[in-house]
């Protein structure tokens, strides 16, 4: 997986492969094996200064650079969609510095970047899920001592995690949590998945990939290894919940999936379509079709006859 | 029951605790016991060594000499300066409660009342929220605060509300041991006087035994049953609570006792 300093502008300073020297990539990996081992455990580690702003993916990138080989291919997403800038632009990062190919497929993908969003598609063992995580401490909003959340996990005291939730319950009627949803991993740490919606939570529970969490400010990574129980928080009277959308995707039909909504005009139009794109794409490429997909599709069918 | 009824013998023994600050003292060779049900007041004036000692019997300070012994719910008598420190937490949100001078040190401000009394409960593991709310409205009620009150935060209530809301929240858990530092501290008097009454009504209803820090000998008068008093980071005199404010016998107590206006 590794690779010596590659000679990239003939004899002219030259990036190592994948842009960060053998050194940080090896105390990386280290962080990633104590985290894999110590199942959502947040390991401390010694985050480098990346050629991005912190809050654009610095930990989800510093973890890819680490683990990505010549032979993988890379897709990144974020919320959910290939084409957004933040995702373009750290996939054209890691095209330039590690020449790896890239796909917006999920299921070509060895190595998925993501930020909010777990693909639609279930993920497989011979894949790496990357988590680009901006606060890694669920407990964080209670409790601002770093000293004492530590010594919370330490010592498993998570009460407080259901104040939270007592206070959503409280001041909405319910559980008002949609993202960043607090689950108990491997029945002993408490995890913050990142920004993702809750929609995703269940899908990280005996995920058969590799879940790895990196946040780039915060200096920690954090790890689900491949089969491991991921339980979200709840009350026995007001048990977890996922999101549930009336209407199925505009473009391509499709229920049971986390969808964006897009704003049409300024008179109140609006659509609700897949945030995953590539879903999106190989349902329309099979042939379904939402109601506002209905004159592509009539178009297409034209054109072949 | 085999062995010696538990009232009989102290929940907590202190012996020859002190504490020092480099080359100052804290407080020094200080030794009492406390059985159960009983209210004991610390007394003396600013710096005499009165919150060190507090401090030091409820585990949020370490002291330099001495010990404190704890008889847990199973009649079992530990050191508490031998637990674990997971022993300790659990018993500090179980078995005991921290009455703060200040609410604010004592509260989560930015969580509803009903969460701030219902904390302990998850604490312990508690995962209904229908059940907690209930104990909380309960609690809420036995502490005078209306019920409708329950979803606002502490940081719009009275100072005298918040002190009634830290208090309910350390009782829900039906602690055997409760620690106030300054309870009535910056309330109005018609104020400390309701707290004062309340919370004789609690510990005499639940059988509660507690240490109350104050400098003030009326708070210690109303409530406690027996009394140290300290100067200078030592006790000088310790008894009845009449016994001492009736009838002192150091010289510092007779002053402290004399110094009280008569209105």
């Amino acid at each position: 997986m590794t690779g010596q300093a590659q000679d990239i502008a003939g004899g002219m300073a030259a990036y190592n492969f994948a842009y960060l020297d053998e050194q940080t990539k090896r105390m990386i990996r280290r962080a990633i094996l104590k985290g894999i081992a110590i199942p959502a455990y947040q390991v401390p580690f010694a985050s480098r200064e990346m050629p991005m702003p912190y809050g654009w993916g610095t930990g989800g990138v510093q973890v890819t650079a680490s683990i990505i080989g010549r032979d993988d291919t890379l897709k990144v997403i974020d919320q959910g969609a290939d084409d957004t800038t933040n995702a373009v632009s750290i996939r054209a990062f890691f095209q330039k510095v590690a020449d790896v190919a890239v796909t917006t497929r999920t299921r070509e993908a060895s190595v998925i970047q993501t930020r909010h969003r777990i693909p639609e598609e279930p993920l497989t063992v011979s894949q790496v899920l990357v988590y680009q995580v901006p606060i890694p401490e669920p407990l964080r909003f209670l409790e601002p001592r770093e000293t004492e959340t530590r010594k919370m996990h330490a010592l498993e005291e998570y009460g407080l995690m259901h104040v939270k939730l007592y206070e959503d319950i409280a001041r909405h009627g319910h559980i008002a949590t949609t993202y960043a949803y607090p689950v108990l991993v491997d029945d002993r740490y408490v995890m913050d998945p990142s920004p993702t919606p809750k929609f995703d939570n269940p899908k990280m529970d005996m995920c058969p990939a590799l879940q790895l969490f990196g946040a780039g400010r915060e200096k920690r990574i954090y790890a689900i290894p491949p089969y491991t129980r991921v339980v979200s928080l709840d009350f026995e009277d007001h048990p977890f919940e996922v999101q549930r959308f009336e209407e199925p995707c505009a473009l391509c039909a499709a229920r049971d999936v986390y969808l964006d909504e897009v704003i049409l005009d300024d008179k109140g139009g609006r659509m609700f379509v897949c945030s995953d794109t590539d879903h999106c794409e190989e349902r329309r490429a099979a042939g379904n079709r939402g109601h506002l997909a209905a004159e592509e599709a009539y178009a297409t069918t034209e054109a072949a006859q | 029951m085999s062995g010696p009824r538990e009232d009989d013998q102290p929940l907590l023994s202190v012996r020859g605790l002190g504490k020092r600050y480099g080359d100052r003292i804290g407080c020094r060779d200080v030794s009492f016991d406390v059985w159960p049900g009983e209210v004991l007041a610390i007394v003396g004036e600013s710096g005499s060594g009165k919150t060190t000692l507090l401090n030091c019997i409820s585990t949020r300070l370490e002291p330099t000499t001495g010990a404190v012994r704890y008889r847990l719910r199973d009649g079992q008598e530990r050191d508490l300066y031998e637990m674990s420190e997971a022993e300790r937490r659990l018993l500090m949100r179980t078995d005991w409660g921290f009455v703060h001078q200040n609410p604010a040190d004592g509260l989560r401000m930015s969580v509803s009342a009903g969460a701030n009394v219902g904390e302990r409960l998850m604490a312990v593991g508690q995962r209904h929220y229908g059940n907690i709310r209930g104990t909380a409205a309960n609690w809420l009620e036995r502490v005078e605060i209306a019920e409708d009150r329950i979803d606002d935060r502490p940081r719009d209530f009275s100072g005298g509300m918040r002190q009634r809301l830290q208090i309910a929240r350390n009782l829900v858990t039906g602690p055997r041991l409760v620690f106030m530092d300054e309870p009535t501290g910056g309330l109005d008097v018609s104020v400390q006087a309701r707290l004062l009454d309340l919370v004789r009504g609690l510990v005499a209803d639940l059988g509660l035994a507690a240490i109350v820090v104050t400098h003030d000998l009326a708070v210690a008068r109303l409530l406690s049953h027996r009394m140290i008093v300290m100067k200078d980071g030592a006790v000088i005199e310790a008894g009845l609570t009449d016994r001492v404010l009736d009838d002192p016998q150091a010289p510092y107590t007779q002053l402290l006792v004399s110094s009280i206006l008569q209105v």
